[in-house]
Parts: structure tokens; C-alpha cells; sequence
């Protein structure tokens, strides 16, 4: 391994300009003449708008336009989804438009249906408060359970009942004999929690319009503006492809929430042409609550149906989902050997604002289902719940789970074994007598979690209902000099790409890794690619680079015989050197780059000057990323706080291009996922008015809420795609909603126990349970 | 905006500006908009995450929730001026890096001013729990403060050997 190459924990690259305030965020970026939008948005859960009166706010000082829905309609296309999922009965899901400005009525408070174009911001926002709307407030319904009842407020017309789809998966029949057989059934009602995925960067875009060639420019917080412009241009029908340009610079943070192509950044674009200027607009934090697609929102029936020695059976779960369902039940299966499973899952539309990805989007509702149960189930049993959770392993591979997908490779008895060991567990009976000497009541949980990343072949996701292919795309660009630019479709915000992307090529080529650079979030620099999410730029982006730069050097190899004056087979390129084998003849990477440019020692009938090469990767499967967290707590007994005082994490990533940033990925997913079980939550009232609307009424983990962590690894490599990479992205905010509320409840002796499980939670289920006295 | 404008004048970075600004202009707007200063970050509007932390006066505050006109002859330091832009960064700047205290990079300039802010009021010796209680005020949404709280305590300590803390 050299100091930068793949396996070393190099500094980033990247981090100069954030640490000196010289990144260049959207909102850092100010076009010439820019105006500012600002967006009208409903105050109402449901309601019919019967008039909207613009002419006040036109008239306020500074105002170039006040646009509503009528004035778009007919003029640009409809925001899209980008699944189709059809329901078990073969009809395809029931999907409402969804226009970039509502018209007609508004379903969740904060749908956007009018926008003030002014001179400032201020001005703005000062018009926008002069629109007279007359609205028919409507009843509402933000509960996905009430929303299908009969005499539901209807939401959507073509949606009766708001179900979108009744879908499923599995064998109902074979699951239901083998619960029959069953010597234990262990049952659990869930509710994943309503996130908001609150990157700290506010959503923001720019858009500008240049009459004289007809195109466009979009700057704007996405994390993968490739796809922006595809669905900008072909869907929303705003330009031509080639019409449109889509810059993502700097991202603060994404975690699925700026995957989505949302109204703000397709007005801003159509309202640059409509008032000639280009227009700015960035989302308050408050807008942020009420704008930015929301996370998880699962109610779930499970039951585990396990053999007198608890080896399992069969699953199955019936989830109903607050509109999302993502790739949740084809992971069912967890680690573990289940011969049987069975889901079916109900999409639902309420008036709350839209459910999209979030960070795990769908495994970390998977893990949470299969690792209560399994908790559960060994407490039922009285079995260890690490022995319960070993004894069903699946050991071989490739393996071929009841839903649909197949894992790899794994070994996810290392993974425990050794987190096991580094959490201590032979010593956790004495901690816990220790702890309730303090009259604290001490609890451990696991959580063996898997997912699948590195998203995603194309057919496969095709079969599944995606719009797109999940390929990554990945360009070498050498310079005369020798030094190299990688264009890569990914984005990073936050990920490091900049640096790890480098490390590769550095490691390959042989070359510094200061002679590299990173190009990406630019729809004119980069030609195509699908961006980040699901742990895919490293299993994917990165194997995509690999394949482009097998390219360069075959075709360097070329060069460099014609340099050496050798046959091309006799060609070998090590350590940044091409030499002709058995001699001492050899070129160095810069000559080689160099004479590929002046090209004066071939004719350009025999090899083609230059030295450039792109690729396409379409990986063969997912990947499967899995390991186990362990997570120990205290509780205080009279005021019930939680305080987690040891997390082991022990994660199977594969080959990891760059420790220190994978170590980093899992703490922040660890937090996130700390977060769903501990603090936070969308509340929504009865009238749809969403309560936690602030970060002053949501609770963001804060650094004192966090303990530090002990990361580790064990590595079984990926055979699925060339570098043997799994990705890291998600796995802590999909182990550790689990392992958390595993360990609150061994200290606590009760399975009742909703997310999150606040104080508040934890003092209420402690008031039924008979572990007071013990610890008193 | 009500068209009328105030003059104010501060000291930022070493510097003496003069701005008329609108009597709401935000201190953090002033140095964002005004002065083009884009290191500091707004992430919020209840004065919660801490991206927009500067220095006034030796003490730090959140930008964001202060008026411009408040400031007269006040002297601020935001984060493009915690080391000259081509000499040697700041320890605290330097630590952030060597410890990974960074990922998107939104937050990290209000974590580095609260973090020199923290070594200035508690010393260069700061154990784990001291620093996660002064971290109270700044949301990372990416690290999980693991490395963020690593890096303050390397920070700290380095800071002690170049003098930074008098800066």
C-alpha cells in the first residue's frame, strides 16, 4: 500500500477550502443582476384556493413579477416520481400530478403555490405578504391509517382510500403453513418515525437564462445534477437537453434529501427567462421543515415464526407507508437463513409534505423490523440474543434470499464475534450491577444489520419499477504534463470523493496524488452520470474510474512502445514507469503523457494522438455492506433519560479505499440513527399543521447527546465489482435505530417502547415495567 | 426594504469597512452580501446551528442573530481571517483536517471560531465532556462529533505552542 493509495488514511483534499471559508456553496455564488424569489406556501394542511389577488404584491416597491400555478400551467410540465410500482392486483401505482406551483388547491402545509420575483429579498418577502389568497379550508388527514378509512378527507382524486398502491412481495401460502408449525411466533407493532433529514446546508438554487444562445443555467444544491437536467429537460419540458446546464458545486450534505428535483429550483429556472434576470432563491431553515422530502414513516405488523430451537421459519410484515417505499422489503431477510417471507406494503398519500430517501431510505426500516423481532424473540425464548442471532446466520454464499435478492459474500459471525469483543459483553454483567448501585438501570442491544448499496444494475432496478439505469459513468483526462483530471457522474457532498477518487488514480498511475483532481457537478464539464445516494461512488463511481483507467493505460502502453521502440506486449507499466521487460529500457508516466500529445513518434495512422479515455460501469449486483453495532445504555429511573455510554461498531465494507473517511461515514450515520431512536420526530397535529416545524421544536442530536464511538472493521471483498468495495454510506443510521432501542428495553424490562424514545417515552414505559424496585 | 439606509462602520478581519445597510441588514448579511465574506454559513433561522458563529470583539457570537447598526466600531473576525489566506492556517483550522472534523464542510467554519472561543475561555486542556457540552450551540449534521470533538481537544493543545490563543 503507498501513502495515498488504496487502503490509507490520506487527509482530504477537499478540506482546505471548507476550513478556510473559501468553499463555494449556492448561496455563495451571486450571478450579475440577480433578482430573489421568494415562495408563498400554504398556511393550510388541505385546502381549495377559490382566488388568488396578485396585484398588491406587483405593486409593492422592487417587484418584477408575482407568478402563480396559472401562470406555469401550460407552459412547463408536471414534477415527476421516480418509481413506478405496480400494485398486487397488476395495476400500475395511482400517482397524482404534482405541478411545480399548486393550482386550485394545496395539500400539506407549505405546498408552494405562488412566488414573488424582487429586486431583494426583502422586498420579497414584504410583497409576498400582500397576496390576497381566499382559501376553502378542506379537512385534513396527516395519519396514513386514517387516510385509508372510509370518510377520509380525498387528497387526490385518482387515488381512492389515498392508496397509491397495494403492493407485495413473497409467498403468503408458504408463509402462512410454516406459522402454522411454528413453536414461537413473536409479534411487534412498529412505528419508524417521520424524519427530516436536515442537512445543514439549506436547499438553494440559481437560475439564469442567456437570450442570446436560448440556454440555460442551473445552479443548485443536488446530489446529481446529471439527473436534474435529464428530468428538467425531458419531463418538466423546460429546455433542451443541451439547452440546460446543471451545476452542483459545493453540497452541504444531501442524505437522500437533494435527490428529488423539487419546485423551487424549476421555477427559479422558468421565472429567469419570464423576468430576464437570473433568480435566486434559498430556503429558510423553517422553509427547509415545510419544502424538503421527509424520511421514513412506516407502520408496521411484524410476526417471527421460529422452530422449538429457534432457528426462524417464516416473516411477515404488513406496513403501511405515509407515500414511501423504497427498496424496504427485498432486505427482509436481514442476515439471516428465513426460508419464508412475506410483505405487503401500502402507500398512502396524506397531507403532510412528501416522503422521500433518507439516509438507508427503506434498510434502515428493514433492520429495525428484523432486529426487534429477533431481540424480541430471544427474550421470548430465553435464548441469548447473540447466540439466537448465530445460530440463524446464513454461512454460505452466494445466497439466495425469498426476496429477490442475492447476497454475495459475507460473514457476519466475524463481524459479531468481534464486535463483541470490543464492547466487552463478558464484563456487561458487572457494569450493570455497577450502574444500578447509581440507581440506573443498565441494558445492551445488538443490531446485525445489512443493506444493500452500491445502486444498482440497471435491469434489475428496471424490474423493480426505477426510471433510470443505476450505472456510473467515469472520464481520465491526461494531460501533456502528466498530470490527470477524473470526471466522475457522483457528486460528493460531504463523501470525500475528491480525495479517494485520487487515491485510486494516484495508486494506479503511479503519480502524486496533488497531480490529480477531481471534476463532478457540472453538467458541461461531465457528460453523464446518476450521482450520490446509496453508498453507490464507491462500488460503482469508483469501479467505473477503474475501468476508464484500464483504458489509459492500454492505450499508454501503446505510446510507450513506440517510444521504447518495443513490441506492445513487452510493454510493463509499475510504479508511475513504463519498461520493456528483461531490459533496462523504460519511460516515466509524464514522458509517456507527453508523447502521446506531440505524437511525434507514431503516425497518426497507427495510434490516434492524445490520451483521454471514458467509461461506463454497470455493476453485475448490489452489493451487501453488514455488520454489527453494539450499543449499551443507562437509564435514570426517575427521570427516564437515556444516556448511551459505549458504541461498538463492527462493519464488513469490503475493501475500504480510505479508513479515516469510512470511520467518519459511520459516526455521522451512527448519529443520524441515534437520533430516529432518541430524539427526533415529525409531529404532525390532527389538522396536518406540522408541530416540530423548527430546530428549536425538532430535536437535532448535539455533540453532548453522542458518546464517542469504537469503529472497527473485518473485510470479506466484494466480488461483485473490480476493487471488491461495498460502501459505507448508511450503515450506521440503518444498525443503529435497532441496536439503541434493543439496549433501552433489556435495561428496562418492557418491549413497549416507540421512536423516539425521549425521556418522556422511556419514564412512561418504565411506570408498567417491574424493573424500578430492582434498581432502587 | 423601506429605502431609507444607515451608515455603520466596523473592523473585519484587520480591515475598517464602512456600509449603508438597511436598518434589518443581519451582521451576518452585512459580511455575507455586503462584504462578500461567503466562509460564514447560515443554516438556520432560530439562532440553533451555529454555522454563522464569528468573533466581535474577542467573544463568540452568532452572526445571524445580531442587526449590523448594533455593531458600530466593533471589531469582527470571521473565518477567512483566522490565517493569512496564503500563510500557515490556524492550529484549530489544522486540527479540523488532521482529525477528519469535516465532511461537508457546511458547519465547519462556525465549529472552528466556537472551537478557538472554547480553547480561549477554557483553556488548552480540554477533556471530552467539556467540549461536548461548549459544542451545545453548533449542529453537524454529518460527523456525528466524534472527529469534531477530536480535533478541538488536538486543536487546543496546539494552540498553547504558537501563541493562537491571544489571536
Amino acid at each position: 500500500m503507498s501513502a495515498t493509495g488504496i487502503g490509507a488514511a490520506v487527509r482530504r483534499k477537499e478540506d482546505h477550502r471548507f476550513i478556510t471559508g473559501t468553499g463555494h456553496y449556492t448561496d455563495d455564488i451571486n450571478r450579475p443582476g440577480q433578482a430573489y424569489a421568494y415562495f408563498l406556501r400554504s398556511p393550510h394542511a388541505h385546502a381549495a384556493i377559490k382566488s388568488i389577488d396578485v396585484k398588491p404584491a406587483a405593486q409593492m416597491p422592487g417587484v418584477l413579477a408575482v407568478l402563480t400555478g396559472a401562470d406555469l400551467a401550460d407552459k412547463i410540465g408536471n414534477l415527476i416520481c421516480g418509481w413506478m410500482i405496480h400494485s398486487k392486483d397488476g395495476t400500475p401505482m395511482k400517482m397524482a400530478p404534482r405541478p411545480a406551483l399548486a393550482t386550485g388547491k394545496v395539500c400539506h402545509v407549505g405546498d408552494p403555490f405562488a412566488v414573488v420575483i424582487a429586486e431583494t429579498l426583502a422586498q420579497a418577502r414584504d410583497a409576498a405578504e400582500k397576496i390576497a389568497v381566499d382559501y376553502e379550508v378542506l379537512p385534513a388527514v396527516a395519519d396514513p391509517a386514517a387516510a385509508q378509512k372510509p370518510g377520509a378527507p380525498q387528497i387526490h382524486d385518482v387515488a381512492p382510500n389515498n392508496t397509491i398502491y397495494q403492493w407485495h412481495l413473497g409467498d403468503a401460502k408458504g408463509v402462512d403453513a410454516a406459522f402454522r408449525s411454528a413453536e414461537q411466533v413473536t409479534k411487534l407493532n412498529i412505528v419508524n418515525n417521520r424524519l427530516v433529514p436536515n442537512a445543514l446546508e439549506p436547499r438553494a438554487a440559481i437560475g439564469d437564462y442567456d437570450s442570446g444562445t436560448g440556454s440555460f443555467t442551473l445552479w443548485n444544491t443536488t446530489q446529481n445534477p446529471h439527473v436534474a437536467r435529464l428530468v428538467i429537460a425531458a419531463f418538466v419540458g423546460m429546455a433542451p437537453e443541451h439547452k440546460l446546464r446543471v451545476i452542483a458545486p459545493d453540497v452541504g450534505g444531501g442524505f437522500g434529501s437533494k435527490i428529488f428535483i423539487y419546485p423551487e429550483e424549476v421555477v427559479a429556472l422558468w421565472a429567469s427567462k419570464r423576468v430576464g434576470r437570473p433568480v435566486k432563491w434559498v430556503a429558510d431553515r423553517s422553509e427547509s421543515f415545510l419544502a424538503d422530502a421527509h424520511g421514513r414513516d412506516h407502520v408496521t405488523h411484524a410476526e417471527m415464526a421460529f422452530d422449538a430451537d429457534g432457528k426462524i421459519l417464516a416473516l411477515r410484515a404488513k406496513t403501511v407507508a405515509n407515500l414511501g417505499a423504497y427498496l424496504y422489503a427485498t432486505l427482509l431477510s436481514g442476515q439471516y437463513e428465513i426460508p419464508q417471507i412475506y410483505c405487503e406494503v401500502d402507500a398512502v398519500y396524506t397531507n403532510t409534505v412528501p416522503v422521500d430517501a433518507y439516509r438507508g431510505a427503506g434498510r434502515p426500516e428493514a433492520t429495525f423490523v428484523v432486529e426487534r423481532l429477533m431481540e424480541v424473540g430471544a427474550r421470548e425464548m430465553a435464548q441469548d440474543p447473540a447466540e439466537l442471532r448465530r445460530k440463524n446466520f446464513i454461512k454460505t454464499f452466494p445466497h439466495q434470499t425469498p426476496v429477490i435478492m442475492t447476497y454475495d459474500t459475507g460473514d457476519y459471525g466475524a463481524s459479531l464475534k468481534k464486535a463483541m469483543e470490543l464492547a466487552d459483553c463478558k464484563g456487561f454483567g458487572k457494569r450493570k450491577r455497577e450502574s444500578a448501585r447509581h440507581g440506573k438501570l443498565r441494558g445492551i442491544g445488538f443490531s446485525s444489520y445489512i443493506e444493500a448499496c452500491g445502486i444498482a444494475p440497471s435491469q434489475a432496478v428496471g424490474s423493480l419499477g426505477a426510471g433510470l439505469g443505476l450505472w456510473e459513468s467515469a472520464e481520465v483526462r491526461v494531460n501533456p504534463t502528466g498530470s490527470v483530471e477524473i470526471l466522475t457522474g457522483c457528486h460528493t457532498h460531504g463523501q470525500g470523493h475528491e480525495t479517494t477518487f485520487a487515491q485510486l488514480a494516484s495508486e494506479r498511475l503511479g503519480i502524486p496524488i496533488d497531480n490529480v483532481s477531481i471534476v463532478h457537478g457540472d453538467t458541461d464539464k461531465v457528460q453523464f452520470g446518476m450521482g450520490t445516494y446509496g453508498s453507490r461512488s464507491g462500488a460503482v463511481g469508483m469501479s467505473a474510474l477503474a475501468k476508464a483507467l484500464d483504458k489509459i493505460e492500454a492505450k499508454a502502453k501503446k505510446v510507450a512502445a513506440y517510444m521504447l521502440e518495443a513490441a506492445e506486449g513487452d510493454i510493463e507499466f509499475k510504479d508511475g514507469k513504463f519498461s520493456v521487460a528483461g531490459t533496462d529500457k523504460s519511460a516515466a508516466w509524464g514522458d509517456v503523457a507527453l508523447n502521446a500529445y506531440i505524437a511525434h513518434k507514431f503516425s497518426g495512422q497507427e495510434l490516434e494522438p492524445g490520451l483521454k479515455e471514458g467509461a461506463f460501469y454497470d455493476p453485475m449486483n448490489f452489493t451487501f455492506p453488514a455488520g454489527c453495532h453494539i450499543c449499551e445504555v443507562e437509564v435514570d429511573t426517575e427521570t427516564g433519560n437515556t444516556e448511551i455510554v459505549a458504541w461498538t461498531a463492527v462493519d464488513d465494507f469490503g475493501i475500504v479505499v480510505n479508513p479515516m473517511i469510512v470511520e467518519g461515514q459511520v459516526h455521522g450515520g451512527v448519529a443520524q440513527g441515534v437520533g430516529q431512536a432518541l430524539y427526533e420526530g415529525a409531529v404532525y397535529d390532527e389538522d396536518g399543521q406540522l408541530v416540530t416545524g423548527s430546530f428549536m421544536d425538532y430535536a437535532m442530536p448535539r455533540a453532548d447527546h453522542l458518546p464517542s464511538m469504537t469503529v472497527d472493521t473485518t473485510v470479506t471483498r466484494c466480488p461483485s465489482n473490480p476493487l471488491g468495495i461495498k460502501g459505507c454510506g448508511e450503515a450506521g443510521a440503518i444498525a443503529a435505530p435497532a441496536a439503541v432501542i434493543n439496549a433501552i428495553t433489556d435495561a428496562i424490562g418492557t418491549e413497549e417502547l416507540a421512536m423516539p424514545a425521549t425521556a418522556q417515552a422511556v419514564w412512561a414505559a418504565l411506570q408498567k415495567s417491574n424493573r424500578i424496585p430492582e434498581a432502587a | 426594504m423601506a429605502g431609507e439606509t444607515a451608515a455603520v462602520s466596523m473592523t473585519v478581519n484587520g480591515k475598517s469597512i464602512n456600509a449603508n445597510v438597511d436598518p434589518r441588514t443581519l451582521l451576518v448579511q452585512l459580511l455575507r452580501e455586503n462584504l462578500r465574506l461567503t466562509g460564514t454559513h447560515v443554516g438556520c433561522d432560530t439562532s440553533q446551528c451555529g454555522a454563522c458563529v464569528v468573533h466581535v470583539n474577542r467573544k463568540a457570537i452568532k452572526s445571524c442573530t445580531v442587526l449590523a447598526l448594533q455593531l458600530e466600531g466593533a471589531d469582527v473576525l470571521t473565518i477567512e481571517g483566522l490565517a493569512a489566506p496564503d500563510g500557515p492556517l490556524h492550529p484549530m483550522q489544522e486540527a479540523f483536517r488532521e482529525n477528519h472534523g469535516l465532511q461537508c464542510g457546511y458547519c465547519t467554519p462556525g465549529m472552528i471560531m466556537t472551537a478557538v472561543d472554547i480553547v480561549r475561555r477554557k483553556g488548552h486542556d480540554l477533556d471530552d465532556r467539556t467540549i461536548r457540552e461548549e459544542l451545545e450551540g453548533n449542529i453537524c449534521r454529518c460527523t456525528g462529533y466524534h472527529n469534531i470533538v477530536k480535533a478541538i481537544a488536538a486543536g487546543g493543545r496546539a494552540m498553547r505552542g504558537n501563541g493562537s490563543a491571544a489571536k
